[in-house]
């Protein structure tokens, strides 16, 4: 369970969020929102990458401006681009990066990383520069290098916008069979109509929270 | 890592350790410049060519790696030659010749991994300098993974811009680059950091 | 460091080797062709300051020594140092450094002509004054030749001075990352830091 209290957070004069108290602890969340909404601000509170200005986020228990590290083994973060989250240069080494900062053994790293390949079809490209997977395989690693590290939760900043229709589908459908806790930053609301709740955005604060046959109604009204 | 001039062989050049092919290099230079006369340059090029033959490396395989240096030796030869007549033309050009043959044999011979393990060591005392050798792992591996994408950007914003009439202005191509560069940076240190990387641990 | 430094330093040596795929320059009224590396030096220095800049052509070294051939023209291995143009790729530290440290300096009036001055005192006053003795020695030609032969690349670097002056300045106003040495007021957090 992840927990924000009184939470507000500025960018130099601009307020970015606003008073958030939320509890979130259903399996599939959604965040919804406009650009500029506080929406990408508010996904980065969750794993302490930024630490709120006022207010406190726990996640069970752990406070993220005290227990960034702990915090960050619970909690995985997807982002837009996976070009941008891409470390290593092959497949092979991206996958074992946080597997190494977890300081696991060898062969304790080795076996998960072949495990997650499997599960997402890239046995083959291993040993491949990621540079010359395609737009969907580059996604599915970013997940992958994730999903590997065994977090109990994974938020995503917007996931598919980059992604080809195939590709969307594809990724949603891993989102579907994710076993983890995922909290979902998208403009992409088919991704999201089962999910279990849906946080409406709207200049920091949240406007609407509510299952997606409401919420994301109320949505698409606010944006017409 | 494949990447480098390396050429696999099973060869007992090859399997001097970096490090201590590195120092070689270094003494031969040091003797070279010490000693320049045209025996005992002569004797050093036969050596290093029979090091070439020791290393089973096939002079068609090498001949690329040459071409560059060709460009430079080429005319330093005929500048010399007519300033000062062809021996010391000789004696200056076959002095560059033999250091650079010696060079890159080290380089056609040593991986690059090994080498930059070397040098790594070789480097430890600026740890001071703020460069931590166990960052340095990830540091040449981030390098390797963003060449080829700036490359592609590179080209993208060229295009782009060429689109808008702008390609001869360079800085109309460098500061998008560098603003994507940089905006890349924030998400990457970030993607990092939620990977439970820590930059101050000293491992 | 902090992880955003190392990037920095890391993302800059990368764009180092991209620079050094560009198609050298050719220009009217010089017989040599440019090419963009010292670019990239003079951006290091101004950008990332001295001690991120000097790192950063300090990587792009190790893997040109490790024999990647990632300078300009294709070339890389032991073979550039011991060569004669060698200096010059050495003279890439310093000259990153000293334009790191000089705008440091100068940052709350950095403007293009004062980036400029900086630019030709570290890109070209300190990159000749380590590479031409340097050509001087593995070439045996005497200074004043090797100075003289090296002269035809000045224009050259003065239009590559005035582009990194000018792209560093634009920088200052778009992407600040530089912090004057001994500022009171705390550094301004970027967004989505930790």
């Amino acid at each position: 369970m992840i927990r924000l209290h009184a939470v507000s957070h500025h960018f130099g004069e601009r307020p970015v969020l606003e008073g958030l108290d939320l509890t979130l602890s259903e399996r599939r969340i959604a965040v919804v929102g406009g650009n500029g909404s506080g929406k990408s601000t508010f996904a980065r509170l969750l794993n302490g990458l930024l630490v709120p200005e006022r207010g406190q986020v726990l996640v069970e228990g752990l406070d993220t401006r005290k227990d960034a590290r702990a915090i960050r083994r619970k909690v995985g973060f997807v982002f837009q681009n996976p070009d941008h989250q891409i470390v290593l240069p092959t497949v092979e080494e991206d996958l074992a990066f946080g597997l190494k900062n977890l300081k696991l053994p060898p062969a304790d790293i080795s076996t998960r990383v072949t495990a997650v390949l499997r599960r997402y079809g890239l046995e083959d490209f291993r040993h491949h520069p990621a540079h010359l997977l395609s737009g969907g395989q580059k996604q599915l690693l970013a997940l992958s290098s994730v999903l590997v590290m065994e977090p109990r939760y994974i938020v995503f900043d917007e996931p598919t916008t980059l992604l080809d229709l195939r590709n969307k589908r594809r990724l949603a459908q891993a989102i579907h069979e994710l076993p983890q806790t995922a909290i979902v930053v998208s403009h992409d609301l088919e991704l999201l109509r089962d999910f279990d709740r849906v946080l409406v955005f709207d200049a920091g604060r949240v406007v609407v929270d509510d299952v997606p046959s409401v919420a994301l109604d109320a949505y698409v009204r606010m944006m017409a | 890592m494949s990447l480098g001039l390396y050429l696999h062989r099973v060869s007992p050049v090859h399997a001097v350790p970096a490090g201590a092919k590195m120092l070689a290099l270094l003494a031969a230079g040091t003797g070279l410049l010490l000693f320049p006369s045209l025996p005992v340059l002569s004797g050093a090029l036969v050596a290093t060519l029979g090091l070439y033959a020791l290393a089973r490396l096939r002079p068609r395989e090498v001949a690329p790696v040459f071409r560059l240096s060709a460009f430079v030796l080429v005319p330093l030869f005929a500048l010399h030659a007519l300033v000062s007549g062809w021996e010391p033309a000789l004696v200056a050009v076959l002095r560059l010749a033999v250091l650079m043959l010696l060079a890159t044999l080290v380089s056609l011979t040593t991986r690059a991994s090994d080498m930059l393990d070397a040098l790594e060591r070789a480097l430890r005392p600026l740890a001071r300098f703020g460069l931590n050798p166990a960052r340095l792992g990830l540091l040449l591996s981030l390098t390797l993974r963003f060449i080829p994408l700036l490359a592609t950007w590179l080209r993208e914003i060229q295009e782009a811009q060429r689109v808008r009439g702008l390609d001869r202005n360079p800085v109309a191509v460098l500061v998008p680059l560098l603003v994507k560069t940089l905006r890349t940076a924030d998400t990457l240190a970030d993607a990092i950091d939620a990977r439970c990387f820590d930059p101050e641990e000293p491992s | 460091m902090k992880t955003r430094d190392l990037v920095h330093v890391a993302l800059f040596a990368a764009l180092m080797a991209a620079l050094g795929l560009l198609p050298p320059l050719a220009l009217p009224f010089i017989p040599v062709p440019i090419t963009a590396q010292t670019l990239g030096v003079m951006l290091a220095g101004s950008i990332l300051g001295a001690r991120k800049g000097f790192l950063s052509l300090l990587l792009f070294h190790l893997l040109v020594a490790a024999g990647l051939p990632l300078l300009a023209g294709g070339n890389g291995g032991l073979g550039v140092y011991v060569g004669p143009t060698g200096g010059f790729f050495v003279g890439f530290l310093p000259a990153a450094f000293l334009i790191g440290w000089l705008t440091e300096r100068a940052w709350s009036r950095l403007s293009v002509p004062l980036a400029f001055a900086i630019n030709v005192l570290g890109g070209i006053c300190v990159l000749y004054a380590v590479g031409i003795p340097w050509l001087a020695v593995v070439a045996k030609l005497p200074l004043a030749k090797a100075a003289w032969g090296s002269l035809v690349f000045v224009p050259g670097d003065c239009v590559k001075a005035a582009l990194a002056a000018s792209a560093a300045v634009t920088l200052k106003r778009a992407w600040p990352l530089i912090q004057p040495p001994r500022s009171a007021s705390p550094a301004v957090p970027p967004p989505s830091s930790t």
